[in-house]
């Protein structure tokens, strides 16, 4: 086939492809490479060194951010596993609950913190607190995570829930099996990679969120986003490049884990 | 599925564990940036066993509109300056200290005992005080910067590289003293001048930030900046060629004061902690730190010698008067709010 | 976001429909309490009288919209005039946001059409690539591009080593710096639905218009483009959306200087400013604004669909 005719290729497009991946990995790398900086200024390179890691656990600020992350990933595990149990359940009511009214709507609420942007619902979640008298703290911080995980953990489980035939659960039941039994023995085994799916994007979307932590959150109760933004403010220090090396660890991680569980899911 | 609930079983057990108070209860501050050694705190702690948690703000302004949207009633003491305390108790949203329930409140100096934004101390007690004006990097700029013109009508050079305080009270106040007006002027002429001239100025400015102000200037991202005096003096510790200006026109002072807060949750731990300020060591470890001056007699003896030179807190002959933000009252504050507004626009 | 029930070949069965409102309960409990309800309280938020000084009194008051439309001098008494402060802020907002797309779609169309002619077993690995970074804390990869954009940062060193510039070229604290970190955040966004959809294309179908002697351009705009439109649009819409009210680039990258309408609101909360009901309508102008980008999207998604099949 005449290359003008090669449909598949086009002149450029790898190089735009190239470029994408660097603009994309350009920052995380430089300031990975930097967080093994062993100078205390961010401009100078002095050498490899563990010594801002160190700092992280050991140094001034190590007490405020071990309670951060322990916020930060308290949080995210709660918030995460509500929001998987409470979309399992409504993902099992609009896949497997029938054509009925309201469902729509029901999709139309489920979705809303996807299309609502974020200041937004950080605005609204401040003055609805404040109105109903709720302090600020960190259960305002949680029951909002709630709230935000919900979209993205329903999302993965309702479309894989969708990829599932309905025959399965009608073969358990032709075999007496009641339908408590043919969801908790033969649906929900069938959803496992959907819901872990959906679990890990909860959890890292908890993880990730800054703007409506910022707004919700009370005296002293700092997530690791927050903590990060309140030290980057008064300029970039090593140490906070040593803990965004190890967020970044945690995520890549977190994909690899997530990656493979779709990718066994395809070889079943 | 159990795994996921096992695990969030444990992160909940955690959470408490880590929210759980000590024996001795809690202390919460609202507090500035970088204003506070944490071995103070530290100190604090290990004479009274109480457990110090701190959150941070970077104007007086936000610390009230956070305060005012439901954070009243989480914090013990905030940290506000002069005009803020007067603004604060206004609002009601301060507690009264009664007599002979601070210990040491005798500690304060003369001057500082009873000023005009809080008559007797009812309210507050001192922290540190200090100038705001702003610093020049003198390997760009060479000539006088002994005048407000470097902030609000700059020579070319430094044109585009001004970074201002990401603060209402300390810009307006600047430009005020800039044009020979009064602070809170109710003539319409003069406010519109304010107006036009901040309009005109804002055109030379790079950002507004108060939180990054010394690093801006640390880093040369910025060649002038406004600056807190002891903020100023630990930027030249980084970058030599930084110099803190005294403006002929004149420059804004402040005391920033430890406020007991209404609907305190830990009352007493909050006066201890004040007691504990206004002993002369431990404020004078504010002041080492910080780099301003404290309000309590028999510091001096604490006090790193080098904070008597420092050239920042020693304004020279020629330098203008330095003046206190003023307390506006609603309708002119209003006007103020929309110059501000029309200067972040 | 839209079509994620709307699949084509999704099962759907009525076994557990008796137990459906239970199920739903919580989700509805949940969202109502936490998201309607408030969204809600905004609205009537943006209706009362501020407080002087942040907080609102309950006194029914159009002042909010007011302000946000019409200018009436600095002292508040000369004959209304349109204001356009506030406009331009959002317009800035919807230009950066929009510009941010464009560089979105320009680098995120050849990638994510690249990635979907590979062969079919290494196109997992290059999803994987693309979307690694998106798994990155957004603050941190928003401080990375502060690091690395800095006067005196890696990537001006790196220009000067090589020789490019003689001088470092001013990024930070421009628009430009904005634009770019909206663009990086949400990079992946594009390239994804415009890859999902790539990849479901019919590869024939642009062979046949070659074999026709369609020019390579003309079968990617003619024959290609119009198929995966769908795909673009989304993209665009998830870059576009999230760009529009974001508060993180503005703030770390663009010196907070140059308003954008995230900061605008934030600014009546936690900073001088300090007008609850203001803050309120300018939040509710901006989701009017995405609702109704979102709802001309979901027709024209149907109306595709309705053409597909």
């Amino acid at each position: 086939m005449a290359s003008n005719t090669d449909v598949r290729n086009y002149p450029g497009f790898v190089g735009i492809t190239i470029l994408c991946l660097v603009i994309l990995y350009a920052p995380l790398i430089v300031v990975t490479v930097y967080s093994f900086n062993a100078s205390a200024s961010i401009t100078v390179w002095e050498g490899v060194s563990l010594r801002w890691y160190a700092d992280v656990f050991t140094g001034p600020d190590s007490e405020k951010f071990k309670t951060a992350a322990v916020n930060s990933f308290s949080i995210a595990i709660m918030a995460a596993t509500t929001a998987t149990v409470i979309a399992t359940c409504a993902a099992t009511a609009m896949v497997r609950g029938g054509r009925f009214r309201g469902r729509t709507l029901s999709f139309g609420l489920i979705s809303l913190p996807l299309m609502v942007p974020e200041i937004v619902t950080a605005v609204a979640t401040l003055i609805f607190f404040n109105a109903i008298g709720f302090t600020r703290g960190y259960t305002t911080i949680l029951a909002a995570h709630i709230a935000f995980c919900i979209p993205f953990a329903y999302l993965p489980i309702a479309a894989r829930m969708q990829g599932i035939e309905g025959t399965y659960e009608q073969a358990a039941q032709d075999l007496y099996a009641t339908k408590v039994q043919a969801f908790r023995y033969v649906l929900l085994p069938l959803m496992g990679p959907g819901i872990i799916s959906g679990f890990l994007l909860a959890f890292i979307i908890s993880l990730d969120d800054f703007i409506i932590t910022n707004f919700v959150k009370g005296a002293g109760v700092e997530t690791l986003p927050t903590a990060i933004f309140g030290s980057v403010k008064q300029g970039i220090k090593p140490n906070i490049m040593a803990i965004s090396t190890m967020l970044l660890g945690v995520s890549v991680v977190m994909v690899t884990i997530s990656y493979f569980v779709s990718k066994k899911d395809n070889t079943q | 599925m159990k795994t996921l609930l096992k695990a969030s079983a444990a992160a909940l057990a955690l959470s408490v564990a880590a929210q759980g108070a000590s024996a001795e209860g809690k202390l919460v501050i609202y507090h500035w940036f970088e204003y506070m050694p944490q071995e103070l705190l530290d100190k604090f702690s290990a004479e009274t066993g109480i457990e110090v948690t701190m959150d941070t703000y970077d104007s007086n302004e936000a610390m009230l509109a956070s305060l005012k949207a439901g954070g009243l009633g989480t914090y013990d003491v905030a940290v506000p300056g002069d005009y803020m305390v007067e603004i604060m108790a206004n609002e009601g949203i301060l507690d009264e200290i009664g007599d002979g329930e601070l210990a040491n409140i005798g500690n304060v100096t003369a001057d500082w005992a009873d000023p005009a934004f809080d008559p007797g101390r009812k309210h507050s007690i001192p922290y540190q005080w200090g100038s705001t004006s702003f610093m020049v990097d003198r390997e760009v700029y060479d000539g006088d910067i002994s005048t407000t013109d470097i902030l609000f009508n700059p020579p070319a050079e430094l044109s585009g590289k001004i970074n201002m305080l990401d603060s209402q009270g300390e810009v307006l106040a600047m430009a005020a003293i800039h044009m020979g007006i009064e602070q809170c002027s109710q003539d319409r002429d003069k406010l519109k001048a304010l107006n036009a001239m901040l309009t005109e100025a804002k055109a030379h400015w790079a950002s507004f930030n108060s939180d990054t102000a010394k690093e801006v200037l640390v880093s040369g991202d910025a060649a002038v900046g406004q600056i807190y005096d002891g903020f100023g003096a630990k930027a030249r510790a980084e970058r030599a060629s930084l110099e803190y200006a005294f403006p002929k026109q004149g420059y804004v002072v402040w005391m920033d004061n430890v406020v007991l807060l209404k609907d305190a949750p830990n009352r007493e731990n909050a006066l201890k902690f004040m007691d504990f300020l206004l002993e002369p060591e431990n404020i004078a470890a504010v002041s080492n730190y910080a780099r301003y001056g404290a309000g309590v007699k028999g510091v001096e003896e604490f006090l790193d010698p080098e904070l008597a030179t420092l050239p920042e807190a020693n304004p020279p002959a020629d330098a203008g008067p330095g003046a206190f933000i003023a307390v506006c009252d609603e309708q002119t504050q209003a006007v103020y709010d929309q110059i501000w507004t029309n200067l972040k626009k | 976001m839209a079509g994620g029930a709307a699949t084509g070949a999704s099962v759907t069965t009525d076994t557990y429909a008796e137990a459906r409102t239970w199920l739903l309960l919580p989700a509805w409990a949940v969202l109502g309490f936490f998201v309607l309800a408030p969204v809600g309280m905004m609205l009537v938020y943006s209706f009362l009288t501020k407080e002087f000084r942040g907080g609102v009194i309950w006194e029914f008051s159009l002042a909010a919209y007011d302000q946000f439309f019409f200018d009436r001098g600095l002292f508040g008494d000369e004959a209304p005039k349109i204001e356009w402060t506030y406009i331009n802020i959002f317009w800035r907002s919807i230009w950066q946001a929009g510009l941010a797309t464009v560089m979105s779609l320009l680098i995120g169309f050849p990638t994510a059409y690249f990635i979907a002619t590979r062969p079919e077993k290494v196109r997992p690995i290059w999803v994987f690539l693309i979307t690694i970074p998106y798994w990155v804390n957004l603050l941190i990869r928003t401080v990375s591009m502060k690091f690395l954009l800095r006067d005196n940062g890696p990537l001006n060193e790196f220009l000067m080593s090589v020789g490019v510039v003689s001088e470092p070229i001013h990024i930070i604290n421009t628009n430009f710096a904005v634009q770019l970190g909206l663009f990086y955040s949400y990079l992946p966004f594009m390239v994804l639905p415009v890859y999902a959809s790539v990849e479901r294309y019919n590869f024939t179908l642009s062979e046949a218009a070659a074999d026709l002697y369609a020019s390579k351009w003309t079968t990617l705009r003619r024959v290609l483009l119009p198929t995966v439109k769908p795909g673009v649009i989304a993209g665009c819409i998830l870059v576009f959306v999230p760009s529009l009210g974001s508060f993180l680039a503005p703030d770390l990258l663009g010196g907070a200087k140059n308003f954008m309408i995230g900061s605008l609101i934030e600014e009546q909360f936690k900073g001088s400013a300090g007008n609850w009901p203001f803050g309120a309508a300018a939040a509710m102008i901006l989701l009017s604004m995405v609702l109704v980008i979102l709802m001309v999207f979901a027709r024209q998604q149907a109306k595709s669909g309705k053409e597909a099949g």
